[in-house]
């Protein structure tokens, strides 16, 4: 029975960051992934990182930035810890060997991006996500002894002692199905997002909000569900992500017409507003008839000089050729806005801490909240490893004065009998894949872009049915060898919990801010709304609403124009 | 849609019995992925089908299988171009990697043949004293040099197709070599010389490689593992003079030396030059390569034997009649401030551009 002072779930960018914070505060560390963590989805972060690091620029800019671009929803004193922050932590993983991108000085250098004020974002290419997993990994290495990996272990619950603190978690081993008690002082979560509920998605199969599905159901509050972002960049039908670095390198956006249409939504930012902002933009085209027959507009990559492309956008270029037949640095690329990102998540503070004792959350998972209504583009990296830091830091803390805690119930057994249960269960119920396919459908369908009651009602129903169809679903693989047949079923009810809490959230929200557009209330209405929605789970399964202040330091809301 | 027949090879770890072959009929349209037919055949037909994926966008690296017979992210091969390849009337065949144990159906065991290798190279960064106090100040196109192997996705499809682990599975191999050289190449890196020691002098380790190419063509992210074993090679031997135990250092210069003498390769000179520094015949060759040579007297007498070499051969050796060509190559090489890096694919794909490398993919040639 592995025990660690704290223990890590996700791989990522955040866990990574945490397990190694951790480690280096002293506590023994478990770090436990469903995939190999160079698998992991925060490869696909391809633009940036923002830090405000340049000495004419300054950590209020960007904290404003970000603040605005949450539509006023992101709590103002966690923005403010990421902000000021962020220099160091770039500089930090600038030493461990990330090989960021230099200006003709050898210095770091920049490239713009959405919503920002200033040139702040840093990379490597297009693969900066993945340039520093790949670093961080480099360290899990070198740190192994003071690092325990557990590769391609799958979480199923969260345990608690009878005092209702966090005591570790119940894990199978994917490769031979065995099935472990880890018991640990702190737990991380650090699962990332849950985009699969909707299909098309940028993201990849493995997020499917197991996390944010596990705290929920141990007790944990969800926040500012509703926000979920379109990214504006997206190939139609396989749901794939355009970096917006190539808009922050030059690129223009046209409708069927030849239109530049941003002209319309945000004169001064342009092709550069806000995420919302822009998927908003093309959608309007899109539905009002100005877009291509295949629902898409096109994103113009040609006016970017083509040595810069092969230079900063050349997973583009691959994404393009392979996946679309399109050479971008000859012909512009269709898109259209995609399901990209969650901004809600498993509610903490700025140390990571949940309202679970001795439970954290760090990365796309939590929700600090510092993305509010709408993230900026180059914010989530910042975000995965701020506050994964922040939190194993805290973590190793809090561990140092306490002793073991032990699982107070029969939880081993009880995981094991429901893993068993469902692999023994004949067939009867529909299939994984079949209920997948009808909750991505539904989501995307009426919780996207644009979204109105009778719409989310619809969801909400279909989403409900589809829970209790989940209870029976049947497995075809009966093994233990790398079941994922078995690990597929389970995913789909954490995803269902997931839709569940989304929708519910969209539909409490009457107003129109951030990722949330209600079409039956189009305006904000900040007399009413700059609150934070709280779900927790009620007895039935079913989310029950409160809600919590907005922290505000030093910036009123305005009218939000790019 | 259309639709395809995937022949994919099973293995059922818990029946005891060998693996097998399934067939599927799925329907999937010809520019979607192999991979979105195995996950339509996993998600209709039969959800036992293992196969790792995840992010169906070629950055994950989770897929690598093999695709009618060659290695390849099954997410980023079209199905209409893999079903054309496999020619009317046949199935799409996938099978798992080579060079490696299957775990279960197309899922392989990466550890021992990828993970551990990977982990030798001594995989983090090194620097030289205290960090500094802002960031290390360094050329930019360092960064963009090194970035072509940090572009590597650990999927192992280099080290599935390697022919050089197929017969020395303790080779080190041409992902962790390319990691090997994002250290290598990266200023910030204090122990260069160290590392290039460290590699060279293992048997296994960077002169194991056998300039198949087979690593750069099934790459997906074009890295070009090869090109990055030939720069660790280039380094080591022309700016640390490493002398290694296979002799690399000595067959690569021996080999040079001779061309630029004769114009072409002069075999019989080729083994004791690699060793000594001269001709064995004419007495030129330093003692203690004498006991080397000894112990390469079997190649020696095959050569004899398959005539490759005679003793009149090795003492009149045919010259190159009009050297002018060569000449000028030894020229245009020794004249470039910069080493030029004598790496057929990147020079003859872009020798202009700088990022030339890492942005032309070996599938656009």
């Amino acid at each position: 029975m592995p025990q660690h002072d704290v223990l890590v779930i996700g791989a990522g960018l955040a866990g990574q960051r945490a397990a190694l914070a951790a480690a280096e505060g002293g506590a023994s560390v478990g770090i436990i992934s469903k995939v190999h963590p160079v698998r992991s989805h925060s490869n696909a972060a391809q633009g940036g990182i923002n830090a405000a690091l340049n000495p004419e620029d300054s950590w209020e800019s960007h904290a404003f930035d970000t603040v605005k671009g949450s539509d006023y929803l992101g709590d103002q004193d966690a923005i403010e810890i990421m902000c000021r922050e962020a220099p160091e932590e770039i500089l930090h993983l600038e030493h461990l060997g990330v090989t960021f991108h230099r200006n003709e000085q050898g210095k770091l250098g920049t490239r713009a991006f959405g919503g920002a004020s200033a040139a702040r974002t840093y990379y490597v290419a297009d693969i900066t996500g993945q340039a520093i997993l790949h670093v961080l990994y480099e360290q899990l290495m070198k740190f192994s002894d003071s690092v325990e990996r557990f590769e391609e272990w799958f979480t199923t619950a969260l345990v608690k002692d009878d005092t209702g603190r966090i005591a570790g978690a119940v894990t199978r081993n994917i490769r031979d199905g065995s099935i472990e008690l880890f018991t640990a002082k702190t737990v991380i979560l650090a699962t990332g997002g849950n985009g699969q509920i909707f299909d098309p998605s940028t993201n990849a199969l493995i997020c499917t909000g197991d996390g944010i599905a596990q705290a929920y159901r141990a007790g944990a509050t969800l926040m500012d569900m509703e926000m979920i972002q379109y990214h504006p960049t997206t190939l139609a039908g396989i749901g794939l992500l355009i970096t917006e670095g190539a808009r922050g390198e030059g690129a223009h956006l046209y409708n069927a017409n030849g239109e530049r249409f941003m002209e319309k939504y945000a004169p001064n930012k342009m092709e550069l507003a806000s995420r919302d902002v822009v998927s908003r933009a093309e959608q309007t085209e899109i539905d009002e008839g100005r877009g291509f027959p295949d629902g898409t507009v096109a994103l113009d990559i040609t006016v970017v000089p083509k040595q810069r492309i092969h230079e900063a956008l050349r997973e583009i270029v691959m994404v393009g050729r392979d996946f679309a037949g399109v050479d971008i640095t000859r012909e512009p690329i269709h898109i259209k806005p995609g399901n990209h990102y969650v901004m809600g998540g498993v509610k903490t503070n700025v140390d990571g801490e949940t309202d679970v004792p001795g439970l954290y959350a760090a990365g796309e998972c939590a929700c600090v909240s510092v993305h509010g209504g709408n993230r900026l583009g180059a914010n989530s990296l910042l975000d995965t490893l701020i506050f994964g830091r922040r939190s194993g830091a805290h973590a190793a803390r809090v561990a140092k004065g306490m002793s073991m805690p032990t699982p107070a119930g029969e939880d081993l057994g009880r995981e094991r009998a429901m893993i068993d249960g469902i692999v023994g269960r004949d067939r009867t119920g529909r299939r994984v894949s079949e209920i997948r396919a009808e909750m991505g459908a539904v989501m995307d369908k009426h919780c996207a872009v644009f979204r109105d009651e009778q719409g989310l009602n619809i969801a909400l129903e279909t989403v409900k049915r589809l829970r209790e169809e989940a209870k029976t679903v049947s497995v075809d693989d009966k093994g233990s060898v790398f079941n994922q047949d078995v690990l597929g079923a389970l995913e789909l009810q954490y995803m269902l919990d997931n839709a569940e809490c989304i929708v519910a959230g969209a539909i409490e929200r009457k107003e129109s801010r951030g990722a949330q557009f209600r079409t039956d209330y189009p305006e904000r209405n900040d007399e009413e709304w700059i609150k934070h929605i709280d779900l927790a789970a009620g007895d039935d399964g079913s989310p029950e609403i409160s809600y919590s202040e907005v922290t505000m330091t030093q910036w009123e809301p305005q009218e939000r124009k790019y | 849609m259309p639709d395809y027949k995937l022949k994919i090879r099973r293995f059922d770890p818990e029946s005891g019995g060998a693996a097998y072959w399934s067939e599927y009929d799925v329907q999937v349209d010809s520019e979607r992925s192999v991979l979105k037919g195995i996950l339509d055949a996993r998600d209709r037909q039969d959800g036992s089908i293992g196969i790792r994926c995840s992010c169906q966008a070629a950055i994950c690296g989770s897929c690598a299988v093999r695709i009618n017979g060659k290695t390849a992210l099954a997410c980023n091969t079209a199905i209409g171009e893999a079903a054309a390849k496999a020619g009317p009337g046949n199935p799409i065949v996938v099978e798992p990697m080579n060079n490696m144990p299957v775990i279960k159906d197309l899922i392989v065991d990466m550890d021992a043949v990828h993970w551990k290798k990977v982990q030798r190279v001594v995989p983090w960064l090194l620097p030289e004293g205290p960090p500094p106090e802002r960031e290390h100040i360094v050329p930019a196109e360092s960064m963009i040099d090194i970035t072509q192997s940090m572009a590597c996705i650990q999927c192992g499809a280099c080290v599935g197709a390697c022919l050089a682990l197929e017969v020395d599975d303790e080779f080190v191999g041409p992902a962790a070599l390319a990691k090997a050289y994002r250290f290598v190449g990266d200023p910030r890196d204090g122990q260069e010389a160290e590392r290039l020691k460290d590699l060279a002098e293992d048997p296994h380790g960077m002169y194991d490689c056998t300039h198949c190419f087979a690593c750069i063509e099934v790459c997906p992210k074009d890295v070009a593992p090869m090109s990055q074993i030939m720069r660790l090679r280039r380094r080591a031997t022309n700016d640390f003079e490493i002398k290694d135990r296979n002799n690399g250092y000595g067959h690569e210069k021996a080999f040079v030396n001779i061309v630029e003498k004769y114009g072409t390769l002069h075999e019989a000179q080729l083994l004791p030059r690699s060793f000594g520094d001269g001709s064995l015949i004419k007495g030129q060759t330093e003692p203690g390569a004498v006991r080397e040579l000894i112990q390469n007297l079997p190649t020696v007498v095959n050569g004899l034997k398959s005539g490759k070499v005679s003793p009149v051969k090795a003492l009149y050796h045919h010259k190159l009649p009009d050297q002018r060509n060569v000449k000028k190559i030894f020229e245009e090489i020794e004249s470039k401030d910069e080493r030029l890096e004598l790496n057929l694919y990147i020079v003859a794909e872009n020798s202009a551009e700088e990022e030339g490398a890492m942005a032309e993919g070996s599938q656009e040639s």
